[in-house]
């Protein structure tokens, strides 16, 4: 069984008291214990603070471009189902820079699970607005306020029904992890959005702001009602629901692909003599 | 035109949404399935419905590898056509049309009504079996014989079952009769039958995407875009034969990184636009060269800027390519002249992308995209494929496996993630360490960069071929030439070999430019009273590069950028300015 030392990766660069430190330390738990070993894990970043989570963690990683980071966690996983793929990205990185991505990630449907450090602002290039950046906040770029509508990832994703979609908060971490082992045994393309606090330079949304908030779905919620779970969505400010908002049973990518159902593409051994009548067709 | 052998050209005009590629495609396997020897190009406009576009079929008995300005046959399926192409047409030759169509009647004795349509009607009971009758007509006027034309009817048609191949093949013999009787001068064509042989027959886009299904490639995502969409619809259709994995992304940008990220978990991996879509891609292309993941990228050439003229043809993203992307990192850059070339050359792009860790560019474009050549094989012998992808087994005896670790090839071990047992599997955007892991101090930096870019070079520069050199051994002109204008500069040579000592020298492993001890180029260009580079664009790209790498610099440039391909007439004409 694998140990949290096992995914035990290089000293973290982030400011102290960031909400990334809970984030890391409850992937690590979450991957622990669903009993999945460093090898069997890809983890996919952008650009971004969150996009270093990867060199923090010890498996295999692709800390690719801003933004880009679904289409290489998407293609990877068609090249190799076998690996459990998770995509790790800011609120910019994924919502900004890589908003059509996320698109048509969620159409694509893939097996792989999506964790949005959503801390309403950019933290590696020193406090700029990102698309859940509440409207009217000032920041150096935005003097007047924000003018743009703050963007609602959940609606977006459950409007496109999305497989899983699902907030959770970094101050809470015993919740997030339970949040993160759903979704990452979930089959189809699965959106955790974490609330992440950063402390440097979001003075609004601090850990407090969303401790105040924050507030655990019903037992009896049903996460398979699909305009209940948008309604769930758009409830923002005063209250902010945290937990599994809409669950569906969609067929997968993967599932789809009738070439990688006996065997995943990168075990498929290739042979030239295998594919030379090709040349037949053109006589 | 002074040639002795046999040597036709058929035209065949019309609206877009006819069905020109359907006749022009039977006429050129047709011609193919009886051993001539094809060459088939495509001109035509940006729309679905309506304008002017055809298709040329030429053929013969001998090898051929370019289009005529001058035609034999024209076949008209509207009137438009024969305004514009009717002056043309040869002496001896032929118009056909249906001039129940055309709306007008011809009485020169060139032209031969022949009733598309009302033949259709009568015989297939359907009037879109005009396109049938037609393409039996123009062979009825060949008198050829319709067998190959039944068996390419039968192919076209299997799926939609008996009963429209037999109609199909009653329209072909009425079209044929009905030519072949109407046509009193037909007699003075003399097509003879060339012995039979078995010949294929290909174009550009087919070329390349059977080199890299030939190659071992898994993973094929691209974005439609004119004229790349031809490998994409190729790969699709072979997907499910050759268990292929085949992705429309969102945009280019999505299709590279889609690449990339395939081929970081294993598997061959290829992307292609044209372009504009190449145009983003060129973020992704500096992140396969930072986190030296192999992938091949087709980029097939439309006119521009910005989206130019979609349907048409030229050689003006050579430098574009070349300079693509931020940073330094090694690449290479091939240019098919001919589909031949094309099949080989992706799969050597496979193989230097594969060992170096590298992006490598098959560049092409519309002209040989869509152009069909006939060969009598393609030797499958000399395909490559080396799998330097390393698994469990292969890593034994290495403790700690580093993605990135130095070495004086530059090249590191090449782990497949999840498949090499333990090992790790670490990749980075960002200036790393040997084992992929984010750094910012500048011994490292300095060590990667040696790594990645200066020690493969060498190497990859090794591994080029010389230009090939056809014609006199030592001329007095050398007409250069790369990638598409191979097959046009070839036969110009063939044509005017016998009165001057002249020869072509043609690049197509383009970047970087091949060594000089093999083949000493440059001093067979020095030598030379003329040099004529001779390239479909505005500013001699290739001559530039050639001037950046060699400092050579060419005597002449033939430049042509109407956003058509050279035609063996308008490139002997251009010639004679300087000879
Ligand atoms: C193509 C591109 N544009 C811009 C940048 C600069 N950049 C780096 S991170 C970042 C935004 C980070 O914000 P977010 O994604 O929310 O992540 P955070 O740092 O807050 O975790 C930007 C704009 C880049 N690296 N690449
Ligand atoms: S800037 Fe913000 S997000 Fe980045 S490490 Fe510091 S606190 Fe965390």
């Amino acid at each position: 069984m694998p140990t949290s030392e096992d995914y035990q990766g290089q000293v973290p660069a982030w400011c102290p008291g960031c909400g990334n430190f809970n984030i890391l330390s409850t992937v690590k738990e979450a991957l622990v214990e669903l009993g999945i070993e460093p090898w069997e894990v890809l983890v996919v970043s952008g650009i971004g603070q969150a996009g270093k989570l990867p060199h923090y963690m010890r498996c295999h990683t692709f800390n690719g471009l801003h933004g880009r980071t679904l289409p290489v966690a998407t293609a990877a996983k068609l090249a190799n189902h076998s690996l459990h793929v998770i995509a790790v990205a800011g609120d910019g990185d994924c919502y900004g820079e890589g908003g059509n991505h996320f698109l048509h990630t969620i159409r694509r449907n893939p097996n792989i699970t999506l964790l949005v450090h959503d801390n309403q602002i950019y933290g590696l290039t020193k406090g700029q607005a990102s698309p859940t950046t509440a409207q009217k906040t000032h920041t150096k770029i935005q003097p007047y306020g924000v003018l743009a509508e703050q963007m609602n990832p959940l609606a977006l994703a459950i409007s496109q029904d999305c497989s899983f979609v699902a907030r959770g908060f970094a101050g809470d971490q015993g919740y997030l992890k339970e949040l993160m082992k759903a979704a990452i045994t979930h089959k189809g393309f699965s959106l955790l959005d974490i609330l992440q606090p950063c402390v440097t330079f979001n003075k609004i949304n601090t850990f407090k702001w969303y401790r105040d908030r924050v507030y655990k779905l019903e037992e009896e919620y049903d996460p398979s009602d699909r305009l209940k779970a948008f309604e769930k969505s758009l409830e923002w400010g005063d209250k902010i629901p945290n937990g599994i908002l809409y669950k569906n049973e969609r067929e997968t990518l993967e599932e789809g692909m009738p070439t990688i159902q006996e065997e995943p593409l990168v075990r498929q051994k290739f042979s030239i003599k295998d594919v030379k009548h090709e040349i037949e067709k053109f006589y | 035109m002074g040639v002795n052998f046999l040597d036709y050209t058929l035209r065949v005009g019309g609206e877009a949404g006819q069905g020109l590629a359907t006749i022009g495609g039977a006429l050129g396997q047709v011609f193919s399935k009886i051993g001539f020897h094809v060459f088939t190009h495509q001109d035509y406009m940006s729309r679905i419905r309506g304008g002017h576009n055809f298709y040329q079929i030429r053929f013969s008995d001998k090898e051929i590898s370019a289009s005529r300005e001058m035609v034999d046959i024209l076949l008209a399926l509207d009137l438009n056509t024969i305004e514009i192409h009717r002056k043309s047409v040869r002496n001896e030759g032929f118009i056909l049309y249906d001039s129940e169509i055309t709306k007008k009647k011809f009485e020169e004795p060139e032209f031969i009504d022949i009733p598309f349509r009302k033949i259709a009607l009568d015989v297939g009971k359907k009037s879109v079996m005009a396109n049938t009758v037609a393409t039996g007509a123009a062979l009825g006027i060949l008198d050829l014989g319709l067998e190959a034309f039944r068996k390419v009817i039968r192919k076209a048609f299997k799926d939609k079952g008996e009963e429209i191949i037999k109609d199909n093949i009653a329209c072909a013999e009425a079209g044929y009769h009905y030519a072949h009787t109407n046509c009193p001068r037909c007699e003075a064509f003399g097509v003879r039958e060339p012995e039979y042989r078995k010949l294929m027959l290909i174009d550009g886009v087919h070329a390349i995407g059977m080199g890299a299904v030939m190659s071992g490639c898994k993973f094929y995502s691209g974005y439609p875009m004119t004229p790349s969409t031809g490998i994409l619809n190729y790969m699709a259709s072979r997907a499910e034969e050759y268990n292929l994995v085949v992705e429309q992304a969102e945009d280019e940008i999505a299709a590279i990184n889609m690449a990339i990220g395939a081929s970081f978990a294993g598997v061959r991996a290829m992307t292609g636009s044209s372009g504009g879509g190449f145009a983003l891609m060129t973020e992704g292309l500096s992140l396969a060269g930072m986190t030296e993941t192999p992938i091949v990228i087709a980029e097939m050439q439309r006119p521009g800027p910005a989206t130019g003229l979609p349907t048409r043809t030229e050689q003006a993203d050579l430098l574009f390519v070349l300079y693509a992307a931020h940073g330094e990192f090694p690449r290479v850059i091939f240019e098919p002249g001919d589909p031949k070339q094309a099949f080989y050359l992706t799969n050597k792009a496979f193989e230097l992308a594969e060992k170096y860790q590298i992006p490598v560019f098959i560049q092409s474009d519309q002209y040989l995209a869509d152009t069909e050549w006939t060969y009598e094989k393609f030797d499958l012998e000399h395909l490559i494929y080396n799998d330097y992808r390393l698994r469990e087994k292969d890593l034994e005896g290495v403790d700690v496996y580093k993605r990135f670790k130095y070495s004086s090839t530059g090249i590191s071990l090449l782990a497949v993630p999840g498949e090499a047992g333990k090992h790790l599997v670490v990749a980075d955007s960002d200036e790393h360490d040997e084992e992929g892991h984010i750094i910012e101090d500048s011994e490292t930096r300095i060590k990667m960069v040696q790594k990645r870019l200066l020690n493969k070079l060498p190497l990859i520069k090794k591994e080029i071929d010389p230009p090939l050199l056809y014609g006199d051994s030592s001329p007095k002109i050398v007409l250069v030439g790369h990638g598409s204008t191979y097959g046009v500069i070839k036969e110009v040579i063939d044509t005017i070999s016998k009165d001057y000592k002249v020869a072509m020298m043609h690049f197509s492993q383009v970047y970087p430019l091949p060594e000089r001890d093999k083949f000493d180029y440059i001093e067979l260009l020095e030598k030379a009273d003329l040099t004529i580079c001779i390239e479909n664009n505005a500013t001699g790209q290739f001559a530039k590069v050639m001037r950046a790498e060699t400092g050579f610099e060419f005597s002449h440039m033939i430049l042509k950028y109407d956003g058509r391909p050279f035609t063996i007439e308008n490139l002997k004409e251009e010639l004679h300015a300087y000879i």
